[in-house]
């Protein structure tokens, strides 16, 4: 059976949900190898949160350029791996990093890529979804390794215990692949709320709460929901830029979208349109957002969204 | 400093689009400067005008290099007008439905004939929305690559570029040394709408058109390819109720009755 690799995500130490469905798709093609791009002294503590998904084996690589030199170092080992051991795909997240890396990685070993899948089949069809949600496109890499990236979310996660056999690999990083020095690293604040991509719901607030979160968060931690923002509001510095969601944030697929003063601009939609279910609350009846809308209220988000949070909670208790 | 900034030309973010064998079907829509290479352009004039300008004749230079359709000249001559000095438009029948490894192997042989200090990109076109090809190019020149830059901060006297990296990781300082690719994001700077003097200097500019015979790149088969397409079903129209006082708990019965919570 052939062999593939996907990249493991980490966030605090922890193995990333989407990881696990990375490997939930891999698995449809061949036997997964999950590779572990480590700091020096982490990988063993790192590959430990490994415990589910259909995962054959790891590979840990601890290289102190990981961090000091950024994508291309990283994109440098996997390519030396992928020529140690000849995998049939790689799987990648869809997110900056991952797609970046799956390019450097793509030129390295002269092989096709696609990007943003939301499924994958066992032959290695890529479905993606394009133009605004409008068409389906299934896609084939006809040269080299098929190297993919898997948007968050899109898939369900077999979460199945899985006991993985470790390979320890070291590796020198080429000169050509660290000319770019990482002098520091913020990681962002993730507070108490679920991550915006892996999220089941999403509950966003756009330019029509007019800088005041709170109802949208009320609301959201009544549902167990991440917050999600608009262009607007983030360049308005009401929410942090890593919670912007669209063409320019972040992607998300979740269960149930939920757009509270939010117009539905075409940048806006192109990160949320394949939500399973998207409700909206707007007070302008004409706004665009509302062509995509399961539930569509029109009204003032401060009515609404207050009325709704009691509602839920009445519900839990 | 020599600068490039690397712009596609996009079907309009609102056009509907199709897929014609395969292919995006770029005749039938009205096409743009990709938005986000606006910001790419701004950035290019910003660092050069910070260090004493483009003017001809000067110390620094805007190059603009697109691949694409010979149309695409409008997208060109639009950052042409903002104030870039020249270009250099890849055109070729062989070219059309090219994926992201033959455009940035295209894009960097072009590169590497020119000496360029720093080339800047935008992070993602708004059709291909692959966001691979800056750093595809540095791979191939082997260029430092400074992506998704909310801000940048060149040192031509030390061949210096600094950027904070924004991403879902978080906020990363980086810095290299020339030849250095850069991409920007879109909160990095407000770009600026070309002047009606810009509009008229841009139609003296030259645009350097080239063929892949002159470039020196051979397209060999496809890396990927597309199977097949389909039109997904629109959305069936969902329920639209306007807030009489009970739109927050008839929101809430709709999850209930989708099992949402
Ligand atoms: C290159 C580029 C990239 C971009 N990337 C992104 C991106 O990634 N993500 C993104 O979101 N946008 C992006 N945009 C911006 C996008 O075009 C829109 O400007 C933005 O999405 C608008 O945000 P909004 O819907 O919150 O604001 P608006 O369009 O101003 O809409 C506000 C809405 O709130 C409603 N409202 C007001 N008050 C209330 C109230 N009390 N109760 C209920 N409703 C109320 C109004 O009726 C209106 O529909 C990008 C633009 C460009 C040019
Ligand atoms: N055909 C092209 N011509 C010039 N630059 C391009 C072209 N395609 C992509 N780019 C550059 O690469 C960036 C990322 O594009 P993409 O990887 O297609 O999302 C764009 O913002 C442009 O700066």
């Amino acid at each position: 059976m052939s062999s593939v690799f996907i990249l493991a995500d980490f966030v605090n130490g922890t193995v990333t949900k989407s990881t696990i469905e990375l490997a939930t798709a891999a698995a449809r093609i061949g036997q997964v190898t999950a590779v572990v791009l480590a700091p020096v002294g982490q990988g063993t503590a790192l590959a430990a949160t490994l415990t589910s998904g259909p995962i054959a084996s790891i590979i840990v690589v601890e290289n102190a350029d990981f961090q000091s030199h950024g994508v291309s170092a990283s994109a440098d080992a996997i390519a030396q791996l992928i020529a140690q051991k000849s995998p049939a795909a790689l799987l990648v997240a869809s997110h900056a990093f991952g797609k970046e890396l799956a390019g450097c990685v793509a030129v390295k070993t002269n092989s096709g890529i696609i990007t943003d899948a939301v499924d994958v089949a066992p032959d290695g069809t890529a479905t993606q979804v394009i133009f605004g949600g409008s068409t389906t496109v299934h896609s084939k890499v006809s040269n080299g390794t098929s190297i993919i990236t898997l948007r968050p979310n899109c898939i369900t996660a077999d979460t199945s215990a899985c006991s993985a056999t470790i390979e320890n690999i070291s590796l020198t990083i080429s000169d050509s692949a660290k000319k770019a020095t990482v002098s520091s690293s913020q990681p962002p604040v993730q507070g108490g709320r679920p991550e915006l991509t892996e999220a089941n719901i999403v509950v966003s607030g756009g330019r029509g709460t007019n800088g005041d979160f709170a109802a949208v968060e009320a609301f959201a931690d009544s549902l167990g929901a991440a917050v999600g923002a608009s262009r607007a509001a983030t360049d308005a510095g009401w929410y942090p830029h890593s919670h912007q969601v669209g063409q320019t944030g972040k992607t998300v697929s979740p269960q149930l979208y939920v757009a509270c003063g939010i117009s539905g601009a075409i940048q806006h939609r192109a990160g949320m349109q394949t939500s399973k279910a998207i409700v909206v609350v707007n007070k302008d009846p004409e706004a665009p957002i509302f062509e995509l809308a399961d539930f569509g209220v029109i009204g003032d988000l401060f009515a609404v969204l207050p009325t709704a949070t009691e509602g839920v909670l009445a519900r839990k208790s | 400093m020599k600068i490039a900034v690397c712009i596609k030309q996009v079907p309009d973010s609102w056009a509907e689009k199709k897929m014609v064998n395969g292919a995006l079907d770029r005749e039938n829509v009205d096409a743009v400067l990709n938005d986000l290479d606006e910001y790419a352009v701004e950035e290019a004039l910003r660092i050069a005008e910070s260090h004493g300008g483009n003017d001809d004749g000067g110390p620094h230079s805007v190059t603009v290099i697109s691949m694409g359709p010979a149309r695409a000249t409008d997208a060109v001559r639009k950052a042409l007008s903002m104030g870039a000095n020249g270009a250099i438009l890849i055109t070729d029948p062989a070219l059309a439905g090219a994926d992201a490894l033959l455009t940035s192997k295209v894009l960097a042989q072009v590169i590497s004939t020119e000496s360029f200090d720093v080339v800047i990109c935008g992070t993602e076109s708004t059709d291909a929305r692959m966001s691979v090809v800056p750093a595809m190019i540095a791979t191939r020149l082997n260029w430092a690559q400074l992506t998704f830059a909310g801000s940048v901060v060149v040192e031509p006297a030390i061949s210096k570029v600094s950027i904070t990296r924004v991403s879902e990781a978080g906020v990363d300082a980086m810095s290299a040394n020339f030849p250095v690719i850069v991409s920007v994001i879109e909160k990095i700077n407000e770009p600026r709408y070309p002047s009606f003097k810009g509009i008229m200097a841009a139609k003296k500019k030259t645009i350097e058109t080239r063929d892949l015979a002159k470039v020196g790149v051979s397209t060999e088969s496809a890396w990927s390819q597309v199977l097949d397409s389909q039109l997904r079903p629109p959305r069936a129209a969902g329920i639209k109720v306007t807030d009489d006082g009970t739109g927050g708990a008839q929101l809430v019965g709709f999850l209930a009755e989708r099992k949402l919570i």
